[in-house]
């Protein structure tokens, strides 16, 4: 009885699958799917050989307090960075009074101890770095109707993070003609700025490294163009999304190490207790 | 517990007799995992995965009760409260990672449990309650990652408990109000939330309990092995400590070495990145995936494209929807029937020439399904996964059937020992054989 019903269940379902299919194959060949202006000219990130790839990889020092500083000199003007601590910049080799100035330059929020009223503060090593914008509705009536996104996770927020950061701000470029020629109604629209590396090719954020020199790196640093600036903001992106990404890799060295030795005892353990037994 | 040759427990410290006379607690531990459980001696290395899902579950059960000392499930601060436990709690990188990859190691070794049972005819009788508890486990688990992935609050979280409530809505008259029941509202909220917080703290308690339940029916009848011919007497068996203990433990090690490589090496490889911005009900995600366990599954519900319409009038018996969601229900639903949709009475894949053929076909045919399921729902994806999905079920309530009543199985060997020693004997023939015939060949 089992085998009868669970045969005719067997036998609607796999009618239905297969009505489906025939359906959905004629339809396939009488109107193949149109490829759409994404699925040609959408680019996957470029590969760059960071310093914190692979097993042993490590975060460059300098290089992230070059991208620190081109966050705080660029992306800062409209993109927060609320996840991260002031103090938490110790990882990029800044001292205790560093800190504290980078933290006092900021204003975050606070409340008047004598009135109470809402009002602002200088930062301290404590505090978090302050939104930019108060409200979403403020983000947007600044920025064209586009919210920046805050980029605190950015790195991990996108498929291949640091990658795909690095070749959005270095991507920017005119449309080609070929695809206006393949997509006459794909032209970018008013206020937006075509990117290949976008998902939807067109995004609202202006280019905002545009020219070499745009941030002064210090004495014996490389020369900052655009690719180099592209390359530390997202580096320091990539330590703002994961800072425990060297001690999760040397933890895991360590871990790895004393499992495989524990794993040849083990195994040595279990030859030694079958020796002799057929199985 | 088993068979009247396993060994009796005889405390030999003064202490645990004391307890053992009270409370025979040593005793039931002993005759579980220990020397009074005999065990057939040839299991192979595919009988590790019991006790590594074992440990799964105990992994999830220690990061996870850690975690929630951290976490705040309310959803205004919850996707914050994940990223405090990233960066200032402790270690806490370690455990949202162990607790997250944890997950996905957990049902990797119970795919490749549930694929041993099937292979090797596990599901059969005298075993059919530790088949039955086994499903039982497995929906538990389903339904606690799920309840889960929402915890963190992000994108996909918010999406999937969207996604997956809305199944509900699927069913006819009452689909609307139970979706809404289920939620604690119209959208998912801050009451979703705490609901699946607390269903994901007491599921897992709840498995611990069906486990203890899988084990026990499991002792009743004893292990099953790799030829399916049942234990005959004591040559047949070892006692699972310390034999089977010393395998596992190996087994052991090559899954926490595998673990700590994803763990500490590629924690975000199997999570998707979309989780990593925080739920935002006005932005629906371009792709709304569920985790890579539900891929094949998640394939089979978005399968059906087609209503089941009476012909020519237009009238809608099922729509579409429905249909794919008692099809999904029913892939795993079938599960539970198994033990009396094949009656051969051949347990071991490896007598049934006919059978591994269609075994080898149905692997294959899942993992499709499984990559049907992770991409859009696009052509050719749709379609693959339709034909896949049909397999699917033609594979266990059509051909399997037919196999067990038309298959003609090769001979069995007359007991577990006589095959260890017929394996062992031409293992010593070749190795003897070698010279002669590379001397012939000269």
């Amino acid at each position: 009885m089992v085998r009868f019903l669970g045969g005719l269940v067997g036998l609607f379902f796999a009618g239905m699958l297969l009505l489906s299919f025939i359906w959905g194959a004629v339809a396939y060949v009488a109107a193949p799917p149109a490829a759409t202006v994404e699925s040609e000219f959408h680019k996957h990130p470029m590969q760059v050989a960071w310093s914190f790839n692979g097993p042993f990889g490590k975060y460059d020092k300098a290089q992230l307090q070059r991208g620190f500083q081109v966050y705080t000199e660029v992306c800062s003007a409209c993109h927060s960075l609320h996840q991260v601590a002031f103090r938490s910049l110790a990882d990029l080799g800044y001292n205790e009074a560093e800190i504290k100035a980078i933290a006092k330059a900021r204003q975050v929020p606070s409340v008047d101890p004598n009135t109470g009223e809402a009002t602002t503060r200088e930062g301290t090593p404590a505090d978090k770095f302050p939104l930019v914008y108060p409200n979403d509705v403020a983000a947007r009536a600044a920025n064209n109707n586009a919210i920046p996104p805050d980029l605190s996770l950015m790195a991990k927020a996108r498929h291949d993070g640091a990658n795909y950061i690095h070749s959005l701000l270095v991507g920017y470029q005119e449309q080609p003609a070929e695809l206006l020629r393949k997509f006459p109604d794909a032209k970018t629209g008013e206020g937006l700025h075509y990117n290949p590396y976008f998902a939807n090719l067109n995004l609202a954020m202006a280019p905002p490294l545009t020219a070499e020199g745009q941030v002064t790196y210090g004495e014996g640093q490389p020369k900052p163009t655009v690719d180099q600036m592209a390359q530390d903001v997202s580096a320091f992106l990539m330590w703002a999304a994961e800072p425990k990404l060297e001690a999760r890799k040397s933890t895991g060295i360590g871990v790895l190490i004393f499992l495989l030795f524990g794993t040849v005892l083990a195994y040595m353990a279990y030859q030694n207790i079958w020796a002799g037994k057929e199985h | 517990m088993s068979f009247p040759w396993a060994e009796h427990y005889t405390p030999k410290h003064p202490v645990m007799k004391w307890v053992d006379e009270r409370l025979p607690l040593p005793r039931l531990v002993y005759n579980a995992v220990g020397g009074g459980y005999p065990v057939p001696r040839n299991l192979n290395y595919f009988w590790n995965f019991g006790v590594l899902a074992g440990v799964a579950l105990t992994i999830q059960l220690v990061t996870g009760i850690i975690l929630a000392m951290h976490y705040a499930a309310n959803a205004g601060i919850a996707f914050d409260s994940v990223e405090h436990i990233m960066r200032n709690v402790n270690s806490g990188w370690l455990l949202r990672y162990a607790h997250a990859n944890g997950a996905s190691f957990f049902f990797i070794v119970v795919y490749l449990h549930i694929f041993r049972g099937l292979f090797f005819g596990s599901y059969k009788a005298p075993r059919e309650m530790v088949w039955l508890l086994g499903i039982v486990i497995f929906l538990l688990m389903m339904a606690t990652a799920f309840m889960g992935y929402v915890l963190p609050w992000g994108q996909m979280s918010f999406w999937g408990a969207q996604v997956i409530t809305g199944l509900f809505a699927a069913i006819p008259v009452v689909g609307e109000p139970i979706q809404t029941w289920l939620l604690g509202g119209f959208a998912p909220g801050n009451a979703s939330l705490n609901r699946f917080f607390s269903l994901h703290y007491l599921l897992p308690f709840v498995i611990l309990g069906v486990v203890i339940l899988h084990i026990w029916a499991l002792h009743i009848p004893g292990s099953s092995n790799p030829t399916g011919v049942e234990v005959k007497g004591p040559q047949d068996t070892v006692p699972f400590h310390p034999y089977y203990t010393a395998k596992d433990g190996f087994g052991l090690g090559i899954f926490l070495i595998l673990f700590a490589l994803v763990l500490f090496f590629a924690p975000n490889s199997m999570g998707h990145p979309d989780n990593y911005i925080a739920a935002n009900p006005m932005s629906t995600p371009a792709h709304i995936v569920p985790e890579w366990y539900f891929w094949p599954f998640y394939a089979i519900l978005r399968a059906f494209t087609m209503d089941l319409t009476i012909p020519f009038t237009g009238i809608v018996l099922i729509p579409a929807k429905l249909l794919g969601v008692l099809a999904m229900f029913a892939s795993i639903l079938l599960l539970f029937f198994l033990s009396w949709i094949d009656t051969s009475p051949v347990r071991s894949g490896k007598y049934r020439p006919l059978f591994k053929k269609f075994f080898v076909l149905l692997v294959i045919d899942v993992l499709i399904l499984g990559y049907c399921g992770g991409a859009p729902a696009e052509e050719p994806y749709v379609m693959i996964s339709q034909l896949a999905a049909a397999y699917y079920f033609a594979h266990f309530l059509i051909i399997l059937p037919i196999i067990s009543s038309i298959e003609r199985p090769d001979p069995l060997p007359g007991s577990i020992t006589e095959a260890v020693l017929a394996k062992s004997k031409n293992k010593t023939d070749d190795a003897a054989g070698a010279v002669p015939a590379a001397a012939a060949a000269e």
